[in-house]
């Protein structure tokens, strides 16, 4: 079973939430994997201590092309979508700009004479180790300046495998890495806060799911500050409520030394040991399984 | 010798605008003959890659300046692979006609 635990925008307590889970179910002596698909800004590893297994590089094919052969038939250009082949032909000027190719091979298949060759390029790496407590952490990192991080985590992903539970810690926002990390999740939780920046940002993530054919779950953090205004939402729109997080001061304290609160804080243990049971017993293992 | 200026709209009296790749129309001005064309940009939408795209674009139309409020991330190295001048002139209060009044001056 995959779990993605996302969220509208960073900063909300997905980390928090996607590590925690993590370590309870761990604990339990369960099969459970984190996959860290935030691969801009990966940062779960901060929070175990964890041994390197083995690493993976992920590349992309980009054209070169060879001047001499070229016709000045300007199709490879016209055929690449997103802008990657400067072409001017009156200057004699063809230029691939790599850091805008997506390596979709479109201009290699428009070039009629033989002018396009592809070459590697590095756009990051897969990384998994495992924990003190046995379980297996995935990261997907993208490399600095790399337009778009999709390709690593839909790698990440895969490496995760089958077994047992896989959290998968979704990257921010509700765009396309959001999209290829919750596509492959049977389930999906949302983190939010109770504030009306909290409930425009649901709302928006609800709306993609929804065209995605997904119900989500959600969980509120620091649910006593802000106001009712989510919790309302959710009653109307049918979605369910996992759980209610209640600000404390020493969440943010172990949170900032690196540290989990279910190691630290008991009643915290308790309330995520609760989640994992309703996300075990197969809350949503009905209409939300695909 | 054609110039292209970046302008927020259709006529000589738009205010210049500010971005070159993501500019709403680029007027090309022709200083030998005094001819004006304007061209809506295509890629001022673009996701990606809208700074190459219009660099191209003017290239097509061979002008050897360009006049914009800012040019964004690697432009510079292909302007100079096309010995294409960049002007930098930060002025968004600034209509199109008076940059063609300047450069007529020069
Ligand atoms: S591989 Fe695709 S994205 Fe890259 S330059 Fe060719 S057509 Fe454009
Ligand atoms: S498609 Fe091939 S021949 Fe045509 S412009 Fe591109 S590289 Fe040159």
């Amino acid at each position: 079973m995959k779990i993605a635990v996302a969220s509208g925008k960073g900063g909300t307590g997905k980390t928090f939430v996607a590590t925690n889970l993590f370590n309870v179910l761990s604990r339990r002596g369960e099969a459970v994997t984190l996959t860290d698909c935030d691969a801009e800004a990966p940062d779960d590893l901060l929070f175990f201590r964890a041994e390197k297994v083995s690493e993976t590089e992920v590349t992309h094919q980009v054209p070169v092309i060879n001047k001499d052969a070229c016709t000045w038939c300007g199709r490879c250009s016209r055929w690449c979508n997103y802008n990657a082949i400067f072409y001017v032909p009156a200057a004699k000027v063809i230029e691939v700009i790599e850091n805008l190719c997506h390596g979709c091979g479109a201009c290699t298949f428009a070039c009629n004479s033989g002018a396009i060759t592809e070459k590697p390029v590095l756009l990051g790496k897969v990384t998994k180790f495992m924990t003190d407590g046995g379980s297996k952490v995935v990261e997907a990192r993208m490399k600095v300046n790399e337009m778009s991080p999709v390709r690593i985590i839909k790698e990440a992903i895969k490496e995760s495998g089958e077994d047992g539970v896989v959290i998968l810690d979704a990257p921010p926002g509700t765009s396309c890495p959001f999209i290829q990390t919750v596509d492959k999740a049977d389930n999906v939780l949302l983190v939010t806060e109770p504030t009306p920046f909290g409930l425009s940002d649901l709302r928006q993530s609800v709306e993609t799911l929804r065209e995605m054919k997904k119900t989500p779950a959600v969980i509120i953090n620091r649910s006593d500050i802000g106001d009712g205004s989510v919790a309302e939402y959710l009653a109307k729109e049918n979605i369910p409520l996992l759980a209610e997080i209640k600000y404390d001061p020493a969440i943010a304290r172990v949170y900032s030394e690196g540290k989990l609160v279910t190691d630290e804080i008991p009643a915290l243990t308790s309330l995520f040991e609760d989640m994992a049971d309703k996300i075990i017993e197969g809350y949503g293992t009905g209409s939300n399984q695909r | 010798m054609k110039v292209a200026i970046t302008s927020t709209g259709q006529s000589l009296e738009s205010k210049l605008d500010q971005r070159f790749g993501r500019c709403a129309f680029f007027v090309i001005y022709d200083t030998e003959t005094g001819g004006v064309e304007i061209l809506p940009n295509p890629n001022k939408d673009a996701e990606e890659g809208a700074g190459p795209a219009s660099v191209q674009l003017v290239a097509s139309k061979e002008v050897e300046k360009i006049v914009s409020g800012e040019f964004g991330y690697k432009i510079k190295s292909l302007l100079d692979s096309l010995r294409i001048q960049m002007v930098v002139y930060k002025e968004p209060e600034k209509t199109v006609k008076s940059v063609i009044d300047m450069l007529n001056k020069q």
